[in-house]
């Protein structure tokens, strides 16, 4: 290995090491007791422990319950909807199809303060009041144009004529949209599930703007209040953790999908 | 008359109608209702008093040109870091494990506040005191990842065939770098831009965190006036501006995200 190898491999290094010291922090500290973060008590699985059988707080059980349910039926919804707009949006003509794509990037670019704001008007224009449902209609707000970016490069890279085969064999629309569109799209529509899911399970700012003030709280918005108030409940450090392992196993299989289906492709 | 219906539904190009009615409620109305609410008084009168607020009001200006500072300043400090990590992990020379690029961005699907949580901890174990440099580190440190993979996609790229023509044709290494490789990667660059300057001015919950609620940030302001009834209209005057930001911001790249999720690769 030469000098410059060793100097770039060093730099990855020791930024990586940097971006997971405080990460690392965390997960070593979720393994004792303690109240307060660098002040080891001990090893103890005592966190994770409580994580499971009830005894951390109800207000952050809750707030999990909510996250997850939040972010199952978002998820569920958004991928249901980008995946039928991403194909409608496919076979729109070129001038429609341009402006719907930038009216589908707006999402994207915007920060996520802008989306909470302007959804959180929207919910003040009409008089809505505001909860499970207006959380959950924002999220799947910033969660669907992802689902459509990742459906529209499968349509693009599909044969265009075997949908109209399937027509001239006899199917119906619907049937040819449930036995050719739908399986050729599958890998596109399973990673939009996938990274619906993240988005939501990840949101903060959105949420915080769309919950009302009926209690309702997710994992973001009760770590930020909870942060807010001084200490973080211990409880926390540990539940990071598996979140953030969960993260990296998912993306990791995530990469190695779109890696095996890059490969079946040049085959 | 049925078959004509019958045809309408089961054109594809009508799946994307639920969808573009999706947009329209939930993104382009909500964005022209920041507008509305922005020149509108408490009585939903028409005004421009919203503005002469923000002008005459030393704190809010000058949160937000300190907002703009910092966020120029951590843009940079991404830049400087994040290029040539780019770079190296684009290399074949250097790296072939996509392993490690995902490595690096990971930590965009890990919950900001608990990042910065992290961080905070980190430096309540270290002792090093919250404050200015506290809240830089952690803004470079949330958005780092955000800089490094757009930069890193347009590298991998690049057509190798460019830089083979070049060394052919007499260019040494630097040369090949000013001369094709850093123009080629200028895209890269400014999606980098888009994704780490505008969060970071709207960032509010990462300053009041690393700097124990002394240092807010334009994000913070929005988001305290908005909350309430009485000063609503001011904060949707302040997204107005913010909205600007991102117009102008968007001039100078063409090339949205979308042109990065578009092309796949990670995720």
């Amino acid at each position: 290995m030469n000098g410059k190898k060793l100097l770039a491999k060093g730099y990855l290094w020791l930024l990586l090491a940097i971006l997971y010291t405080p990460i690392l922090i965390i997960a070593i500290f979720s393994f004792t007791e303690t109240k307060v973060l660098g002040n080891w008590t001990g090893f103890s699985l005592k966190l994770y422990t409580s994580l499971f059988d009830g005894g951390m707080s109800h207000s952050l059980l809750s707030a999990i319950e909510n996250t997850i349910i939040i972010a199952l039926v978002a998820s569920t919804a958004s991928t249901a909807l980008g995946s039928i707009a991403a194909i409608g949006i496919y076979n729109l003509k070129a001038k429609p199809r341009q402006a719907v794509n930038f009216l589908n990037n707006l999402p994207l670019i915007n920060p996520d303060i802008i989306t909470g704001i302007s959804l959180f008007l929207l919910f003040v224009w009409l008089g809505i009041s505001q909860g499970y449902t207006t959380v959950i209609l924002a999220h799947i707000t910033f969660c669907t144009p992802y689902v459509v970016l990742s459906v529209m490069p499968r349509l693009k890279g599909m044969n265009p004529n075997i949908y109209e085969a399937a027509l001239d064999l006899g199917a119906t629309p619907f049937q040819a949209l449930r036995k050719v569109i739908i399986p050729e799209i599958k890998p596109g529509i399973i990673s939009g599930f996938i990274l619906s899911f993240t988005l939501s399970i990840d949101d903060f700012a959105v949420s915080l703007f769309t919950k009302g003030n009926i209690g309702l709280e997710t994992l973001s918005t009760y770590i930020y209040s909870d942060a807010r108030k001084g200490g973080l409940t211990p409880e926390l450090r540990p539940l990071s953790t598996i979140i953030f392992v969960s993260v990296l196993v998912l993306l990791i299989i995530i990469n190695k999908r779109s890696e095996r289906q890059a490969q079946q492709k040049k085959v | 008359m049925r078959q004509k219906i019958l045809r309408f539904f089961t054109r594809r190009s009508t799946w994307a109608s639920p969808y573009i009615l999706f947009l329209l409620l939930f993104v382009v109305l909500p964005l022209i209702l920041i507008g509305l609410y922005a020149f509108m008084d408490y009585e939903g009168r028409f005004t421009v008093s919203n503005f002469t607020k923000f002008i005459e009001q030393p704190e809010a200006l000058n949160t937000f040109i300190y907002s703009v500072g910092m966020a120029i300043v951590t843009t940079c400090l991404c830049i400087l870091l994040g290029y040539p990590a780019a770079y190296i992990l684009s290399d074949k020379e250097f790296n072939t494990s996509k392993t490690l690029v995902l490595l690096f961005i990971l930590p965009m699907w890990v919950n900001i506040l608990i990042r910065t949580l992290a961080t905070v901890s980190l430096f309540d174990i270290t002792g090093i005191p919250l404050g200015q440099g506290a809240l830089l580190f952690g803004l470079t440190y949330d958005f780092l990842p955000f800089m490094i993979y757009p930069i890193y996609n347009t590298m991998t790229k690049i057509d190798k065939n460019l830089i083979e023509a070049a060394q052919d044709l007499g260019a040494n290494h630097l040369q090949v770098f000013v001369k094709v490789i850093f123009p080629l990667s200028l895209p890269g660059v400014l999606s980098g831009i888009m994704m780490v300057f505008l969060p970071t001015i709207s960032t509010f919950a990462i300053s009041e965190l690393l700097t124990m609620n002394d240092i807010r940030l334009f994000g913070s302001i929005i988001q305290e006036n908005i909350m309430l009834s009485d000063t609503m209209n001011y904060g949707a005057a302040l997204s107005l501006i913010m909205l600007l930001i991102i117009g102008i911001t968007c001039l100078f790249d063409n090339s949205s995200k979308d042109s990065q999720l578009n092309q796949g690769g990670l995720i």
